[in-house]
């Protein structure tokens, strides 16, 4: 296995690990001001299916990125409305908006496309398109050279493969999503919004009595969490893919959550679980780096199933144990 | 005092919690330009108007008694088990291991030892989460997610590498022997003169479920285990200080969850398909949630939920065979139901609870 190869299999890494991150930080935003929140993957299921419809359809993917983000929070405003004003089961309300986006997704779709539950494909406009930083090796200097990009690529020096191939030629959602991490820990340990919504879950009693809104705290949190999964859910169907099939998070909701547990609620650690996750994701899809790298086959299945077991083993408290926050999954009730 | 009568709750709100959802559910067909009284009426017509329609509707069924059940009695300890799927999905592995390398002399036997193993493989992968819950205090409801996620790959890797046979393509098992084929609901009518449809595929482990049913409630409502269980679902405290063990009610109650949820795969894994196939649970152990909801977790109310799912099963698959509408407006509708019987449950119970309190003023 070359240098180029490891480059390429952590420029797909950092591709596969967006979503999930983004997803992975909404639920933080959430979980940190109490309200569990399962619902992450339907959340980016409707996201991605009406970012690629309006992208589909109007042919401007930041039109699409807005419907995705709209949808999104829509779901998050019910689960707001059935685990906050209505002191609801939480867990219940995220499993029912995960069927809502599985069921609504296909009938919506199938109703205005007719394509057996998907958009058309989605072409210019329609989709995120890589950026090129400047002096990165891309398409256009292999064609003014007149030599395939692949061989450009493979005779440059290490640093210009670096830049050119792992941190250059990412859609824009990418860089915003890794400028997110350090804006929520700053939001959640710098700014006096971040202290109360730390405490919302934590102790809510407190919060209450020092006169802030619990219940508007943690709407506000849920509304955060929203538009999160919003972006998350637009980036599969009009960035990493072009267009939305049925079913296409694919867990990755799930995979967030168990990101968030590994990374016990805070967002460094956030970036580190989702980028180890996003690993496994992308060696998934390179078997024969695998085989180079162990000198053996190692089961595709295997793989995908490594982040919940370890985050099973993580839960166990066997690696250091992960306490979620206090007052997570509870309504808050105030006294009379 | 309790705020309104026991009828309320267990009728009451259940219907009107289920009138919602039929009312969402006819606005979303009306939305993407279909009738919904001619949707019902073609579900009604397929699901129930022939002996083939009710050989699928009960086929349906009794895979959700089984994962309803599950999620009941989990329900009854305050646990959420939501890991019914990866339950299911090993149960049907150990049927799969029963019926295919144990040579069996009739069904009958088969069905017991594979009802054992499939129960015994169900309890096994809930006993991992409950042990964490029980002891380490790790969250049931994420830990029986991951577990249903490790459970699809797991099965995964064994139809693929494992149990199919030389020089198959499909990711599943071979199929069972003739002997353990198990008699379907025509098999066993017909001499009773009765007739009833060749292909649907409902089974004699329909009388399986039943007989689940009867023994889930005898051990909730008339066994003082099921009074530990229920004690301990509505306060820990209360349950500790009574001197209940906490670790032994959530090992015992998941337990019996999970071999509930694996049992289901005499039906569809011994009696439906014969033999192991990828996904072959199909969601039904999700479908078990909405089923507990809708029967207020006890076994008649799952029995009469179960029934209802699957006459919505079979006629969502009537519709999407006949109309435009697709198989995943079924969905939808059990999306609606968890959330107006689970979820916003209180939405529908405060304002009842008002208008319950208003007229016992006006009776003083």
């Amino acid at each position: 296995m070359d240098f180029l190869t490891l480059i390429q299999v952590l420029d797909s890494t950092v591709r596969l690990a967006t979503p999930l991150l983004l997803a992975c930080l909404a639920g933080l935003y959430s979980e940190r001001a109490g309200i569990f929140d399962i619902g992450l993957e339907g959340k980016m299921l409707m996201a991605a299916f009406f970012s690629a419809a309006v992208a589909a359809v109007t042919g401007n993917v930041w039109l699409g990125l807005l419907a995705g983000i709209g949808s999104s929070m829509l779901l998050a405003g019910l689960h707001g409305v059935a685990s906050i004003t209505f002191r609801g089961n939480q867990l219940i309300s995220g499993v029912a908006i995960n069927f809502l986006a599985a069921g609504m997704t296909v009938l919506i779709a199938q109703d205005w496309f007719q394509q057996g539950g998907r958009t058309p494909s989605l072409i210019g406009g329609g989709r995120f398109v890589p950026i090129e930083l400047p002096f990165a090796i891309g398409p256009a200097d292999a064609a003014a050279a007149g030599v395939p990009l692949t061989q450009m690529l493979k005779e440059a020096g290490w640093v210009s493969q670096i830049y050119s191939e792992l941190i250059s030629g990412h859609s824009i959602l990418v860089y915003l999503t890794f400028l997110f991490v350090p804006l929520t820990a700053w939001i959640l340990f710098g700014t006096r919004f971040g202290l109360r919504l730390r405490a919302v879950g934590e102790n809510p009693a407190a919060v209450d009595t020092a006169g802030v809104s619990v219940v508007g705290l943690r709407f506000a949190a849920v509304a955060i969490c929203g538009v999160l999964c919003g972006i998350a859910g637009s980036y599969l169907a009009t960035a990493l893919q072009a267009g939305f099939v049925k079913d296409m998070s694919a867990g990755r909701g799930f995979i967030a959550l168990a990101a968030l547990i590994f990374a016990k609620w805070r967002p460094w650690h956030a970036l580190g679980a989702c980028l180890l996750f996003g690993l496994f994701q992308a060696l998934e899809l390179r078997p024969d780096v695998l085989e180079a790298a162990f000198g053996m086959k190692i089961q595709a299945q295997f793989l995908g199933a490594l982040p919940y077991v370890m985050t099973v083993v993580i839960l166990a408290g066997f690696v250091g144990k992960a306490i979620p926050p206090k007052a997570g999954g509870e309504p808050y009730v105030k006294e009379r | 005092m309790e705020k309104m009568p026991k009828w309320a709750d267990v009728v009451l709100i259940p219907l009107i919690s289920l009138f919602l959802a039929a009312v969402l559910s006819a606005l979303v067909i009306l939305g993407i330009g279909e009738d919904p009284v001619a949707a019902v009426k073609l579900m009604v017509d397929g699901a129930l108007g022939s002996s083939y329609g009710w050989g699928y509707t009960l086929y349906y069924a009794t895979n959700f008694m089984f994962t309803g059940l599950a999620v009941a009695v989990a329900a009854h300890a305050g646990l959420f088990n939501i890991g019914g799927e990866g339950q299911a999905m090993l149960g049907g592995l150990g049927v799969a291991v029963i019926c295919l390398f144990i040579p069996w002399p009739h069904w009958s036997l088969a069905l017991i030892f594979a009802a054992l193993a499939a129960g015994l493989f169900g309890a096994a992968w809930a006993a991992i989460p409950a042990y964490l819950q029980a002891k380490r205090g790790s969250h049931i409801v994420i830990t029986t997610i991951m577990f249903n996620f490790i459970a699809a790959a797991v099965l995964n890797y064994l139809l693929v590498n494992q149990l199919r046979p030389v020089g198959s393509m499909d990711p599943a098992s071979a199929r069972f022997a003739e002997a353990v084929h198990l008699p379907s609901l025509h098999e066993m009518l017909a001499p009773l003169g009765i007739a009833f449809s060749k292909s649907a595929p409902a089974n004699v482990s329909l009388l399986v479920a039943l007989a689940a049913c009867i023994l889930v409630w005898v051990l909730i409502w008339r066994t003082s285990l099921g009074f530990e269980i229920r004690a301990f679902g509505k306060s820990e405290p209360g349950a500790r200080y009574a001197g209940i063990s906490p670790v032994k009610i959530t090992m015992i109650a998941m337990l019996i969850s999970g071999a509930l949820a694996g049992m289901m795969a005499t039906n569809n894994v011994m009696g439906e398909a014969e033999r192991l196939v990828l996904n072959s649970t199909e969601g039904a152990g999700f479908i078990g949630i909405a089923v507990a909801l809708m029967g207020r977790n006890h076994p008649f109310g799952v029995f009469l939920a179960a029934i209802l799912f699957g006459f919505l099963y079979q006629g969502g698959a009537e519709l999407a065979l006949w109309t435009k509408i697709p198989r995943e407006l079924i969905v939808v509708i059990q999306a609606l139901v968890i959330l107006f019987t689970g979820a916003l449950d209180n939405m529908v119970r405060m304002p009842l609870e008002r208008i319950f309190l208003a007229f016992r003023k006006e009776a003083k």
